[in-house]
């Protein structure tokens, strides 16, 4: 799922500091997942604004929303009815689910209440670490399904680099090394010899170096 | 035991501190606490296992969130009592009560105080 | 003679001969008098000068533009070249601009990470790694075209080298990555500088069960300490380094007024025993921000005069 982590509570009353009426929305996707921007959280981060209004002898009315998803327009619509009465609105959902939301209410200035940080799994409750980097043509058939892109510092294709140490990468000694992991499972799987067969030059354009990307399903389309 | 305790305690009952969650702590500091502390089991006696330990986790977020917002985290702690313990029991509420009256009140109570009188 | 380039490395080593290269960092300004001195230093006891490429992602005067000068000063320069900053383009680019020069001579690394540098919150590129690096500049060598496709004008003449640490881990595939360097077209290696004699030697044994060492000419690393304190730096704190206790000893048993002395020492009975390993054809002296000392170590290797070749 998509990891993201509340922003610093200053950082959110900086962007509602001169309001008086705002809209809390959460999400009830990936970001409650890594307890960032769920229902929960959209409760906790009402009180905490409310105190911290209370303190400077300010008012804050707050309503808080959590939303199926931010990223697909039907639930965003259930917002319609009542999104004009507010003077802003601070979207915990993903950096997608924040932007989808300002695209439909083009007239309510919306602030991202977390940082959205990277596409990844949970290792265990509280531990969340990156997988996958999106880059449009996925090789985990030749690595032994661990992605030497996302989990690799440098990215190598053909690796380990010469500061692999212990296992661990040179950058981070807690950091796992993505080629020994690569390596000790194609061991597993009796395929080590399918270590020293060379992986081509990537083609980077399905990437974001490519540009901003468009996935278009002509079957589905309506 | 029939043993004094300070007045200004309020008391919420819960099966287990497993049972309080962030929000709670801050809707009482909201409501105009000027303190709260959760008593729970001592560490390794949880009837429910792990309750007391996330409690403690939770307490200390939250702590740290308090600070961020300018209420103070010292104004909230975690204790373990064990259950038949009437003494300890006692001394931490005179204890909080102490540290809290200390800090005075919370700026939260202030605010609501000021509300009322206008 | 049977050689592919005009490369003078490339030369001495098909003439049976062990080659000796040697380092030059450049600076952290745009004096190039800094390289030109380090160079006369070194010229006439080595085969061929590496310049390092803003090693340890700490940003020094370029690679290429030091290379380019020390061949106007009829030297022999190894362009080596990280991954890390420079994307596919700039990469062919420069191996262009280097060709032109006639530098005959790359060593295709990827590079530390820019964490460890002066600036560890720029982007890094990897485009490409290392070993498809070697395959690039083989490509554009020997089938005079860009990866794009399109034919060169003047192809570049250039001798193919990496870097292999045989300390690193794990250990097991340390000779495999060096089969994947061979398979990717290297033509040779300088090793990580070697303290661990034993295992490189356990190394190079691996490397010769699988027919390398005749594919490829390894040059074996070595780096004199100056100091007991610069053993146990690199002992602990650079990763990738095997320096074993007795070294670590040696070095502190004397008094330190003599430890250059004893590194030096160190560093000549450690070429002396390499000699004798079957597979290494020459030695890649890094003498950092101690480039004086190279010419001593050269000649007490048994390593002076440099041979001469067409």
């Amino acid at each position: 799922m998509i990891v993201a982590e509340r922003k610093p509570i200053e950082e959110i009353i900086g962007f509602v500091q001169n309001c008086k009426k705002i809209l809390i929305v959460g999400c009830n996707e990936c970001v409650t997942v890594c307890y960032a921007g769920g229902k929960k959280e959209v409760g906790i981060l009402a009180s905490a604004l409310t105190m911290a209004f209370m303190k400077e002898g300010k008012e804050l009315e707050i309503k808080e929303v959590t939303l199926e998803r931010q990223c697909d327009p039907e639930y965003l619509e259930e917002l319609r009815g009542f999104i004009d009465e507010y003077e802003a609105v601070i979207s915990l959902a993903c950096g997608a689910g924040v932007q989808f939301l300002a695209e439909k209410y083009l007239e309510t200035p919306v602030f991202p209440g977390v940082n959205t940080l990277f596409m990844g799994v949970t290792e265990e409750r509280g531990v969340w670490s990156e997988r996958c980097q999106g880059c449009g043509q996925c090789i985990l058939g030749q690595t032994a399904g661990i992605c030497p892109i996302s989990r690799c510092a440098k990215r190598l294709l053909n690796g380990p680099c010469g500061g692999s140490t212990k296992g661990k990468c040179e950058i981070n000694p807690e950091l796992d090394c993505a080629w020994q992991l690569i390596i000790e499972r194609l061991k597993k799987l009796e395929r080590l010899d399918d270590y020293e067969t060379l992986i081509p030059i990537k083609d980077w354009s399905t990437e974001r170096a490519g540009g901003p990307r468009k996935l278009v399903r002509e079957d589905l389309q309506q | 035991m029939r043993l004094s305790y300070p007045v200004s305690i309020r008391i919420i009952r819960l099966p287990c501190t497993g049972k309080v969650d962030v929000i709670h702590l801050m809707e009482a500091f909201q409501k105009g606490a000027d303190g709260v502390y959760v008593a729970g089991c001592l560490e390794g006696e949880c009837h429910y296992l792990t309750g007391n330990l996330r409690a403690k986790k939770r307490v200390e977020y939250t702590k740290k969130l308090l600070d961020e917002i300018g209420v103070g985290g010292e104004r909230l702690e975690m204790y373990n009592i064990a259950a038949s313990d009437g003494p300890r029991f006692a001394e931490v509420a005179r204890e909080m009560h102490e540290k809290i009256k200390a800090l005075g009140p919370s700026p939260i109570r202030e605010a609501l105080h000021k509300k009322k009188a206008a | 003679m049977n050689t592919k380039t005009p490369s003078r490395l490339e030369k001495i080593l098909a003439s049976g001969h062990l080659a000796v290269t040697s380092e030059c960092g450049p600076p952290r300004g745009s004096d190039g008098e800094v390289i030109t001195k380090k160079a006369e230093m070194i010229k006439d006891y080595v085969d061929a000068i590496n310049i390092t490429d803003n090693q340890t992602s700490v940003t020094r005067l370029c690679s290429l533009a030091a290379c380019i000068r020390l061949k106007l000063m009829g030297l022999e320069p190894i362009l080596q070249m990280v991954t890390r900053d420079r994307n596919r383009i700039a990469l062919q680019s420069d191996i262009l601009g280097a060709a032109s020069f006639d530098i005959f001579n790359i060593l295709c690394l990827s590079g530390d990470h820019q964490q460890f540098g002066d600036c560890p919150q720029g982007q890094n590129v990897f485009d490409i790694d290392s070993i498809q690096l070697i395959q690039t500049v083989r490509h554009m060598r020997d089938e005079g075209k860009f990866l794009g496709g399109d034919d060169i004008a003047r192809p570049p003449r250039m001798f193919v080298g990496a870097a292999a640490n045989p300390f690193a881990d794990p250990f097991e595939i340390r000779v495999r990555r060096l089969a994947k360097k061979v398979a990717a077209g290297v033509e040779f290696i300088q090793t990580q500088c070697i303290y661990n004699l034993e295992k490189f030697e356990l190394y190079m044994k691996q490397a010769q069960e699988r027919g390398l060492h005749e594919k490829v000419s390894i040059l074996a690393g070595v780096t004199p300490f100056k100091s007991a304190g610069m053993a146990k730096y690199m002992k602990n704190r650079v990763p990738g380094m095997d320096v074993p206790d007795e070294v670590v000893a040696r070095m502190s048993g004397v008094p330190k007024e003599k430890q250059p002395e004893e590194g030096i020492n160190i560093c000549v009975e450690s070429i002396q025993r390499l000699k004798e390993v079957e597979g290494v054809r020459g030695f890649h002296i890094m003498a950092i921000e101690w480039e004086e000392m190279v010419p001593e170590i050269v000649k007490r290797a048994g390593l002076y005069p440099r041979p001469k070749v067409e």
